[in-house]
């Protein structure tokens, strides 16, 4: 095992812990997995009174109107900037940039430490939503699940929101590097992020959420009467690109904000009483 | 001040740090040999930029700087030469004092065995054996203190930085500690420590970077910086059996400013601008029925330096 590989695991180590089981990460837990609280209450107080095709638009509807846009963004906020910001805060920050570590390493370290923490909170929300949601179904489930699209479904979903982390993560991480107070880039890519169903064709591609729709397998329809515009703001009328286009290019966006990020670590100045 | 890339120094080359358009350091130049340097100057002086500057969490405005001809900015190699024990007081949350120094040294890529065998030993020199298995959140100042002394001494570095590392510790443990950087700078490594308690600085240095207002007002041994002060006259302290009749005769010299009984009336305290000749007057007199017991200097020390270059200013950090 290299050297970097070593020093990427010694932070990992230290990191995921402190991801984890912090209680000021709370929150974040709570975050993702309320959307299983009203997926309970509907197992146990409406079982047998649901098509499976309405649970299939309920679930579309919760993962990316919620999950997506609310849930995981914000949860990416709360990780991946505290991994560089919240230690300036702490004021422990310099226990890694007195240890003969590239900063590149630091970061990728840190990343992976919160890539993690993000891909098993969100990603083991979205399974146990699905069960809650669709268990009720008993033999129409396995049929949906082993015989029809639910399987592929299911992993697309797993796919989107591990994308997501990736997506927000490398974004909010950067932040985290670049701005003394990283809320106010948060705050721009939030309304970024929730006026892209009302942006031109080209500029909606400039965002996350587009990509990420593209990899989600069930398309939301534009609401028609009253409320669909507020709605129009979130929903996104064009058509979705290939999901293996929008895979690559949000890994590709990933790396290149990873690699910016990076290259702003080596300037990095520990400067706590100003921060 | 000409200063060369010395292979075994740390070495300022016109190093300027500023915070924006707050001064930090400024033109900085500095070589600074093996051995125990105490870096001293009232508050805001520089001294922990001047740190920080050395450990590469500052980078210069201008200048560069090198220490035992690497630079931080090639940490792989950089921080396997040097350790910082910082005057922060932060620390990666949750840990205990175990977990502090051993995750550090895992950073270096030791062998699991050998980080194990490194982690205790270091936490042992600085006396943290039981406490180690504890939250960090739970130390006193002073345990805080010798973690993060643990820590910067654990990979065994030729050069240690140390901001403050007395501040907190009770009187025995100051005993302790600074034995450990006696031992320290008896195996030959560099050991700079930023230091306000100035008899402590006296008891623990090789040499002194005196520091005000961002600037190096002295460097080097503190007989040498003392004597480079022409402006104030050295103070030399005579023990003799007569002292009343020797503080005549002297105060008759040209080269003696003051003559002093001393208040134990053992002796006296004379100022004079020539040091050199005095000392051979006073073999002449000694030799004229004076029985002298001794003769010292009376302000070749930090703080008497200290006053002298800097003024009444308190040398905290």
């Amino acid at each position: 095992m290299n050297l970097w590989k070593q020093q990427i695991l010694a932070i990992m180590r230290i990191d995921l812990a402190k991801t984890f089981f912090s209680r000021r990460g709370l929150w974040i837990y709570a975050l993702a997995f309320c959307p299983a609280v009203p997926m309970l209450g509907l197992l146990l107080l409406g079982r047998g009174q649901r098509q499976l095709g309405d649970d299939v638009q309920i679930f579309a509807g919760i993962f990316q109107f919620f999950f997506l846009r609310v849930a995981i963004f914000f949860g990416c906020v709360g990780i991946f900037m505290n991994l560089f910001r919240g230690e300036m805060l702490d004021k422990s920050l310099h226990y890694y940039l007195l240890a003969p570590l590239r900063r590149e390493v630091i970061v990728a370290g840190k990343f992976l430490s919160g890539l993690i923490a993000a891909i098993v909170i969100f990603c083991g929300s979205v399974l146990v939503q699905w069960f809650l949601l669709f268990i009720h179904h008993g033999s129409i489930l396995n049929a949906y699940m082993f015989s029809g699209p639910g399987l592929s479904h299911l992993v697309s979903y797993v796919i989107a929101a591990a994308l997501a982390c990736i997506g927000y993560g490398s974004v909010f991480l950067w932040a985290g590097v670049r701005y003394r107070n990283p809320l106010i880039p948060a705050a721009v890519i939030l309304v970024w992020e929730s006026a892209n169903g009302i942006l031109p064709a080209l500029l909606k591609k400039i965002s996350i959420i587009y990509w990420l729709q593209s990899v989600c397998p069930i398309s939301i329809p534009a609401p028609r009467g009253p409320g669909q515009g507020i709605l129009a703001l979130l929903i996104s009328d064009i058509n979705p690109a290939p999901a293996r286009v929008a895979i690559l290019n949000l890994l590709l966006l990933a790396a290149f904000v990873l690699i910016w990020a990076a290259l702003r670590a080596r300037k990095m100045e520990i400067a706590y009483a100003t921060d | 001040m000409i200063v060369h890339r010395e292979p075994e120094a740390i070495v300022f080359e016109n190093v300027s740090k500023f915070y924006g358009e707050t001064l930090g350091v400024n033109k900085v130049s500095l070589s600074i040999p093996p051995g125990i340097t105490s870096l001293v100057g009232p508050n805001g002086s520089g001294k922990t930029t001047l740190m920080n500057l050395i450990a590469g969490l500052l980078q210069p405005t201008r200048g560069s700087i090198a220490v035992c001809g690497l630079s931080p900015g090639d940490p792989e190699r950089f921080f396997r030469t040097v350790g910082y024990a910082t005057q922060y007081d932060g620390f990666p949350r949750g840990l205990t004092g175990w977990q502090f120094v051993h995750g550090y040294l895992r950073l270096f890529g030791f062998s699991p065995a050998d980080t194990e065998r490194m982690a205790w030993e270091a936490i042992d020199r600085a006396g943290l054996r039981e406490a180690a298995p504890r939250k960090i959140a739970g130390y006193s100042k002073g345990m805080r203190q010798r973690i993060k002394l643990a820590q910067a001494i654990a990979h065994r570095p030729r050069v240690l930085v140390l901001d403050e590392p007395l501040n907190g510790l009770d009187p025995l443990a100051r005993a302790e500690t600074i034995a450990l950087f006696r031992d320290l700078g008896r195996e030959g490594s560099h050991v700079l420590i930023s230091s306000h308690v100035l008899h402590e600085v006296d008891l623990i240095s090789d040499q002194v970077v005196m520091m005000s207002q961002g600037y190096v007002v002295a460097e080097g041994q503190i007989r040498g910086v003392r004597s480079e002060i022409s402006d104030q006259p050295m103070q030399i302290l005579i023990r003799c059996d007569k002292p009343e009749y020797l503080a005549a005769r002297l105060f008759q010299q040209e080269q003696v400013v003051e003559a002093r009984v001393h208040a134990d009336r053992g002796g006296l305290l004379v100022r004079t601008r020539h040091a050199e000749s005095f000392y051979k007057l006073l073999n002449h007199i000694a030799l004229n029925g004076v029985q002298i017991e001794s003769v010292a200097p009376a302000d070749e020390d930090a703080q008497s330096v200290y006053e002298y270059l800097i003024g009444h200013e308190e040398p905290t950090k």
